[in-house]
């Protein structure tokens, strides 16, 4: 049951150095597909072709250049980009500490976990400090010649590194503009406030389970085997009527559901 | 069992996906949000946009390179409608599947985002968050939009659900954030692995150890987060060499400019604001509501408000 480690690092903190190995947290279940060729069945190739020749380049042809003006290219070679890679490193270095929860979580990208290397008592010791801090460190770190930046946290008694996406690629609402219209009905704020309140929950991820996945499978079982799969017709376009008759008839349900 | 390769959805390629990657102006998915037997019809788009420095391939002469599917056979490019979805049962032997029929394997769920369980935004544990998307309302009318955007906003709550899209199931919480509803897709519990599955031992420590670290954490705190760190510096560094290339006339290459040369890359924020106020531009209906099946006296029609 034991996960192999996906990579060693050290935690730097301040002086301290703490050998840790890294496990990815997330078991990926998805059902995998490949583009295909439904005239031969194999599966396609991407080639890079000439935009105005159509003609394939061979991939030791290829230059990489950056756009800085219509029709302009300034070109990075193999030994440039090689260059301003990040330095190989082991250290995840921790450069602040925040209180728990200041980083968003729409900025969380992969969580993983983080196992003593060597001697663990020092390894549960900074989980067991971070908890009673209430606080999570900013983290980052070279992996595979890219340079991640990330949150660690203490997950229980356990530590956690989770990679952030960058600050200048998260878009912000605040940036957007709002939908705009005539001002909102009192009376349909009222009943879609007591409609939240009727459908009021906690939280459980259990209720989830992914039984989607299954059918796909077995759809696909089903037609490797020749047969024809059971499938259920798409639902006809719901016909809308007005917001404030919607609104009651859900009041209406959620109030003979919860009788 | 299900194959290691990278997924491929013969769907919109994203921007994180590739270099020199095409990306459709098309939304990521349309799709309704159901809140009782309210609909507001959505259009969904993603809510990060990448940072990497985009480098487009070019041939030997610097004209620029489209990525085109081919036939392994021959090399010759597949028009669209022969590239299917498929999946590798044994090695190179496939079973087709197409989009409408993973759409009727569970036909509600493909279309409709039913918010069936309103929760409080901070019960929902980060480790669950997966992928951050906005979307906009793409109706008629934004209405429905507006009125469950501000009472989420105002009840602090978000609302739950599980949908299909591209094939796959989601758990999803809908959150709105000022005026704009965000839609957050959820790992499923099961996805998570605990300390025991990846085999971690029992937790055991030393009290001075404890003591030294939380006095690390005491003097390393700050209330300001450090935005520098934050930002793609590997992109950054690579913008200098650029500037400094170009400003040194080094390795440029001009080409005549074509309409074939300018596919470049679309941002998804140009995308959601032309979206978002398309959308506010819709003539909102004048007219009174429709009459009332449960009919008392007729109404006096709704004055416009400014």
């Amino acid at each position: 049951m034991a996960a192999r480690a996906m990579w060693k690092g050290v935690v730097q903190l301040d002086g301290i150095s703490l050998p840790v190995k890294l496990y990815s947290a997330v078991q990926d279940r998805t059902v995998h597909f490949n583009i295909v060729d439904d005239r031969n069945m194999h599966r396609v190739r991407q080639s890079m072709v000439n935009s105005e020749t159509q003609k394939e380049v061979p991939p030791a042809e290829i230059r990489k250049g950056y756009p800085v003006a219509p029709g302009e290219f300034v070109v990075l070679n193999a030994a440039e980009l090689v260059e301003i890679r990040p330095k190989a490193s082991r250290d995840i270095e921790i450069t602040q500490f925040v209180k728990n929860a200041t980083l968003p979580p729409q900025w969380f990208n992969r969580p993983y976990y983080l196992g003593p290397d060597q001697s663990s008592k020092p390894y549960f010791a900074l989980a067991k400090a971070l908890n009673e801090q209430q606080s999570e460190g900013v983290a980052h770190w070279v992996m595979r010649n890219k340079r991640y930046i990330g949150v660690l946290r203490a997950e229980g008694d356990y530590l956690m590194l989770i990679s952030l996406r960058y600050a200048d690629e998260i878009l912000v609402a605040k940036d957007l503009p709002a939908p705009s219209g005539r001002d909102l009905d009192t009376r349909e704020v009222k009943m879609a406030q007591q409609l939240i309140e009727a459908l009021k929950g906690e939280f459980d991820p259990q209720q989830f389970t992914d039984e989607y996945r299954q059918r796909v499978v077995e759809l696909v079982e089903a037609k490797a085997a020749g047969h024809k799969p059971r499938l259920k017709a798409l639902p006809k376009p719901k016909t809308t009527e007005s917001l404030t008759d919607a609104l009651e008839a859900s009041l209406r349900a959620a109030k003979r559901s919860a009788a | 069992m299900p194959s290691k390769q990278a997924s491929e959805q013969p769907n919109v390629p994203l921007p994180e996906d590739d270099e020199s990657v095409e990306v459709s102006n098309r939304p990521f998915w349309s799709g309704t949000i159901s809140f009782g037997l309210v609909s507001i019809p959505v259009d969904l788009y993603p809510a990060v946009r990448n940072s990497r420095v985009s480098l487009r391939m070019l041939s030997p002469e610097g004209i620029p390179l489209n990525r085109r599917y081919v036939s392994a056979d021959n090399g010759a490019e597949i028009p669209s409608e022969h590239m299917v979805r498929g999946y590798e049962t044994k090695p190179e032997e496939y079973v087709l599947v197409s989009d409408e029929e993973l759409e009727r394997l569970a036909p509600e769920k493909s279309r409709y985002i039913e918010l069936r369980q309103f929760v409080e935004i901070t019960s929902i544990h980060p480790l669950y968050f997966e992928k951050a998307y906005f979307l906009a309302p793409s109706g008629e009318s934004t209405r429905a939009y507006r009125l469950l955007a501000s009472v989420m906003e105002e009840s602090k709550r978000a609302g739950v659900a599980d949908f299909v899209m591209r094939g796959q199931a989601y758990p999803a919480a809908i959150f709105a954030d000022s005026g704009i509803l965000r839609l957050q897709t959820l790992r499923y519990h099961d996805e998570l692995r605990s300390p025991e599955d990846v085999g971690l031992p029992r937790p055991a420590f030393d009290k001075e150890d404890v003591d030294h670290f939380r006095t690390l954490i005491k003097k390393l705190t700050s209330t300001k987060l450090d935005k520098k760190q934050l930002n793609n510096l590997e992109a950054e560094q690579m913008q200098k060499l650029i500037e400094a290339k170009r400003k040194k006339n080094k390795d440029v290459v001009r080409i005549e400019e074509s309409d074939r040369a300018q596919a470049g890359v679309v941002d998804i924020m140009d995308m959601l604001k032309k979206s978002l106020a398309a959308a506010s531009k819709k003539p909102e209906s004048a007219a009174p509501e429709p009459a009332r099946k449960t009919a008392k006296r007729a109404r006096q029609p709704r004055k416009k408000s400014a």
